[in-house]
């Protein structure tokens, strides 16, 4: 992939944008609601998040260099309402944890004073190596502390960092072991590894609540770098820059132009399609040879690059993800696509009379939504259903009677007829009427994505509907999928949540309604969404506090079905 | 002491090459009695928990008999090999008490935390490791170690609280760094110097947590308790730092394993994760034997067990599903194997405490395992008809070698017992049917005060 090309793109998309309206993005005025029918925005509440892993490690690399990136497992988050950046607002601390951090913390502190690298990452030198020298270690500590703790270290802890640096070098006897020891604190901090959001009263609108600019800054890093935020971003928040309106669209659109946009686009990705399980993707060897862990890794990386050539750099239509023929191959990914190529990462298009066509017949979708043996029409519709269109599927009932999927007659050969047992079944039927269809169109794949027209010799019939929209292949099921107005809107909900870190709530069903109809418009380009999003007076908005409970995706699913979205009904 | 210690003299003779022999604690560390540390300190008596997915073929499984010498009926023929150490539950109960049978879910939460939840996403309060760990797993190193031979790092069944698990060692190159790596105290190391670095970490650390105290003030009560996590977590790490500045107490037994230098391959494959199993297991027995904690938990196989079978295309969890019932055996065929395999690795367990001498004894005897699943019959996905087991003496707390048939009583009583022996004073466990105040008497040795 063209790695310049893609910048350029983005960088006159966004020009374009600019220059076109300023602060008006598809003809939508974000700032300014006409009429003032718009009501007074309720925003989120403010967060506690824990960082991620991935957040820690961009911020490691934009602070201290591309070299220092340490081999680290963070605990797991666990998912909330789809996503893993939900789920950090959520997540509790554990000794266990703090033990990953210290260690973590010990080891890029160790490297960022060794002698190999102290020379360019310690903006100055110390009198003497082995005394204490406090100008030198002020400098270091409050430029460091503020890219970690995403605002000025207070003055007064500040002094109090710098104490430690002088006692720590006169019991180490070395000026750069005792910064080594004060750095691992601040890497250790609750200032670095949680992000506590605090508000403000918004002075344009008495009575009402939004973030203060270090919060703001922060959110909005988070949400469009997957990282701190930078050294520019910080100066417009301790400005007071960023706290208005044309401040920060300039911000904004500094920061969608930035390459770190594309770690950020990644970073949401990852989260929403679930990608981090090909991490421990692994299929039976003797039925798969031709699948390895490189292949599952690989997988993740194809879906990323996919997205990211077509959002940002041909600034493409969400919707066409689901039917793009263009991809990118590895030669483990070839062995599996059966088709020749070169060594590395190579872009690739499917002929037009491939079956193979967007996200839902790449390896990753089809690998992971497998079973290690064989394919599975139930969790790739399961999967199609909760991931791209957000909705709910139930698990099995309570004291289910599993009686009429057990014993299954051996002479069925393939997928459709033995889920058919299901659709017989009163109790079973409700649920696989809604995630078989779009899965046995996929059956067309094997379990590691390998194309096949026949299982166990029978050959597939892999025709069905979506939501009524009738399809006779993959590649109709990708076209009805396209088309599903629910496609855009999990979008929609999905990039909101991830971008405050809370579940929706029905109390935000105006700001995404509004933000669907901006992405409509604008062609349902995610740039777009990402920039409307983040100037949207919901983002920064801050709601009274309340008693904090996580809502059931069905509750949120009810929520939004008043709401002018068209969510499936199950039937069950 | 002798300066000379029987194991300094043992690597001298092998030149300093590898051996990995258990050295039994020397007389000279002992009582009289070898029940107590030369210094007067009790032994240590530990907490550990082992879990495998999808309980067992119960027709192949269940003994005839209960009470001691009971028959070893096919699937439970590698416990045959550790009877004398272990006690067999079975007929065990996971009430629901009108909620609804999360598969996969509700029988292990249930079992570790003693309420069934009412969601998917409902996830165990503290389960009893936690709960132990606060009796007994205060002054070591770790308060708990947990690991996972699934491969998969967001498997674990130890909770802290709903939203804080306890998170897993996958990686035994990992794990053995974080064990015997560079932190790594040896206790029968000549001589000690105190580490200026920890003096001077334990001093920067003080300030981070006043960090914590100025973010307290700004947040809500639910964030609050997060910050208090994070407090207690730098607390944790003070204790460490404090550790390395203390000359620990020796223990013959205790010797750094070899360093791990290859990662197992991944993939739930049995015999990749029986190999993980294997590796972990070692590391963790070490880990225990060391004194770095006295908590511990292995998971063999996840709840929803996606174990495979070499070109059999279902994993154990599709197979109970999907396999006939054998009309011959009247079971599902591959389902036994892959539950076998799992008692398999359980036996190994065992035996791997077993094999390390502490004392007169193992160190097996100063231990508790407790071990639990998530369904009865899997094939129907049961909260029926459940088995657990223990293994290991708890320093005389526990009588061992029975087949206890639990009369449908909640699975909470094998946790409830374990939690008396474990010193810890509560009147009952549990929540509703799953409340219980009753220990399994039979189990219960009649003197608790050797180790007291």
């Amino acid at each position: 992939m063209s790695h310049s090309g893609r910048k350029f793109t983005v960088v006159a998309t966004v020009s374009a944008l600019v220059l076109a309206g300023g602060l008006v993005v598809g003809g939508h005025a974000l700032f300014s609601r006409p009429g003032g029918r718009a009501p007074p925005p309720v925003g989120s509440e403010k967060r506690l998040r824990l960082i991620t892993q991935e957040q820690y490690l961009n911020t490691l690399r934009y602070v201290f260099g591309p070299d220092v990136r340490p081999e680290v497992h963070f605990a797991a988050v666990q998912r909330v309402d789809g996503l893993l950046g939900v789920g950090t607002s959520f997540a509790g601390i554990t000794d266990a944890q703090l033990e990953i951090y210290q260690q973590t913390a010990a080891t890029v502190a160790a490297q960022v004073l060794s002698p190999e690298s102290r020379g360019f990452l310690v903006p100055c030198k110390p009198a003497s190596d082995e005394r204490p020298d406090d100008p030198c270690a002020r400098e270091f500590l409050k430029t460091v502390g503020r890219l970690l703790y995403r605002r000025p270290v207070d003055a007064a802890r500040l002094t109090e960092l710098v104490q430690e640096a002088d006692q720590a070098t006169v019991g180490l006897k070395s000026f750069y072991a005792g910064l080594e020891v004060v750095l691992e604190g601040l890497l250790l901090s609750p200032d670095t590894l949680l992000v506590v959001e605090h508000a403000e009263t918004d002075p344009e609108h008495p009575g009402r609540l939004r973030l203060d600019a270090y919060s703001l800054a922060s959110r909005l890093s988070l949400f469009l770098w997957n990282a701190a935020p930078d050294d520019e971003l910080l100066s417009a928040a301790q400005s007071g820059d960023l706290l208005t309106a044309r401040g920060l669209a300039r911000e904004v659109d500094r920061m969608l132009a930035s390459p770190r946009f594309e770690t950020g686009v990644r970073a949401f990705f990852d989260d929403m399609l679930a990608l981090e399980s090909t991490r421990t993707l692994a299929k039976d060897s003797v039925i798969y040879p031709e699948f390895t862990s490189q292949t599952a890794q690989d997988s993740r990386e194809e879906t990323l690059r996919t997205i990211v050539d077509h959002l940002l750099t041909r600034h493409g239509d969400y919707r066409d993800l689901f039917t793009t023929r263009r991809t990118f191959v590895s030669p483990a990914l070839a062995a599996i696509y059966q088709i020749p190529t070169g060594p590395g990462w190579t872009p690739y298009e499917f002929p037009a009379d491939s079956p193979r066509s967007g996200l839902l017949t790449q390896v990753s979708f089809l690998a992971l939504h497998s079973h290690p043996g064989r394919s599975s029409a139930t969790k790739r519709g399961k999967a199609l259903r909760e991931l791209l269109l957000c909705q709910d599927v139930p698990r099995p009932p309570p004291d289910v009677d599993f009686s009429a999927v057990e014993n299954p007659d051996p002479n069925l050969h393939t997928a459709r007829e033995r889920v058919g047992v299901h659709l017989k079944n009163p109790t079973c039927a409700g649920c696989h009427r809604v995630t078989d269809p779009p899965g046995l169109a996929l059956e067309s794949f094997d379990g590691a994505g390998v194309y096949r027209t026949a299982e166990n010799g029978s050959p597939l019939d892999t025709s069905g509907n979506l939501d009524g929209k009738p399809f006779k292949d993959p590649v109709g099921l990708g076209l009805a999928l396209h088309d599903n107005p629910s496609l855009g809107s999990c979008l929609v909900r999905r990039a909101y949540d991830y971008a405050v870190g809370a579940p929706t709530a029905s109390r935000d069903r105006p700001v995404l309604r509004d933000l669907n109809k901006e992405f409509a418009a604008d062609g349902y380009r995610l740039p777009e969404l990402f920039r409307a999003i983040a100037l949207s007076e919901s983002f920064a908005a801050i709601a009274p506090e309340r008693v904090r409970h996580r809502q059931s995706p069905s509750t949120v699913q009810a929520a939004l079905s008043s709401g002018g979205t068209q969510p499936i009904v199950l039937a069950y | 002491m002798s300066k000379y210690s029987r194991r300094r003299i043992l690597r001298g003779m092998l030149n300093g090459t590898a051996v990995s022999v258990a050295l039994p604690l020397l007389n000279c560390f002992l009582n009289a009695n070898g029940t107590a540390l030369a210094s007067g300190k009790p032994m240590p008596v530990r907490f550990g928990t082992w879990f495998w997915g999808l309980g067992a073929t119960n027709a192949i499984f269940v003994p005839k008999k209960v009470g001691r010498d009971y028959d070893i009926p096919s699937q439970l023929a590698p416990v045959g090999r550790v009877r004398e150490h272990v006690n067999l539950f079975t007929n065990l109960m996971a009430f629901r008490d009108g909620e609804p049978n999360l598969c996969h879910h509700s029988g292990w939460v249930i079992g570790r935390a003693g309420v069934a939840p009412k969601a998917e996403g409902d996830k165990p309060g503290e389960t009893l490791d936690i709960t132990i760990a606060g009796q007994i797993g205060r002054t070591t190193r770790y308060r708990t170690l947990t690991a996972t031979a699934t491969g998969d790092f967001r498997n674990t069944v130890s909770y802290e609280n709903a939203n804080a698990p306890s998170p897993p060692e996958i990686s035994p190159i990992n794990f053995y760094s974080r064990l015997f790596g560079p932190d790594f105290q040896d206790p029968n190391a000549p001589g000690f110097t105190p580490n200026p670095r920890a003096i001077a970490r334990r001093s920067v650390l003080s300030g981070v947590m006043g960090e914590i105290k100025t973010l307290e003030r700004t947040v809500g009560a639910e964030d609050r308790q997060r910050l208090d996590e994070y407090f207690s977590g730098l607390r944790h790490l003070e204790q460490q730092f404090d550790q390395q500045l203390t000359k620990p107490e020796q223990i013959a037994a205790c010797h750094a394993p070899p360093v791990v230098k290859e990662e197992p391959r991944m993939g739930n494959e049995e015999s990749l994760v029986a190999e993980r199993h294997r590796m972990l297991t070692e590391l963790m027995v070490m880990a225990v034997t060391c004194d770095q904690t006295r908590v511990f938990n292995m998971t063999y196989s996840d709840a929803q067990a996606n174990t495979t079978q070499a070109g059999y295309e279902k994993p154990h969890h599709t197979t109970t599903h999907e396999e006939r019932v054998d009309d011959q055996m009247h079971y599902q065929p591959h389902c036994a194997w892959f539950s076998a395999r799992a008692i398999e690795a359980w036996a190994s367990f065992v035996e791997a405490f077993a094999k390390v001498k502490e004392g007169d004894g193992t160190l097996l005897d100063n231990v508790l395992i407790y071990a639990n699943t998530d369904h009865g019959e899997a094939r129907i996905h049961s909260l029926d008809n459940m088995v657990a087991f223990t293994a290991g003496r708890a320093g005389g707390r526990i009588k061992t070698g029975l087949h206890i048939d639990a009369g449908r009583t909640s699975v909470t009583r094998v946790g409830f017992t374990a939690m008396r022996a474990m010193g810890l004073d509560v009147p009952s466990w549990g929540v509703r049917s799953n409340n219980t105040s009753q220990e399994f008497a039979e189990i219960v040795a009649d003197s608790r005060s050797a180790h007291g």
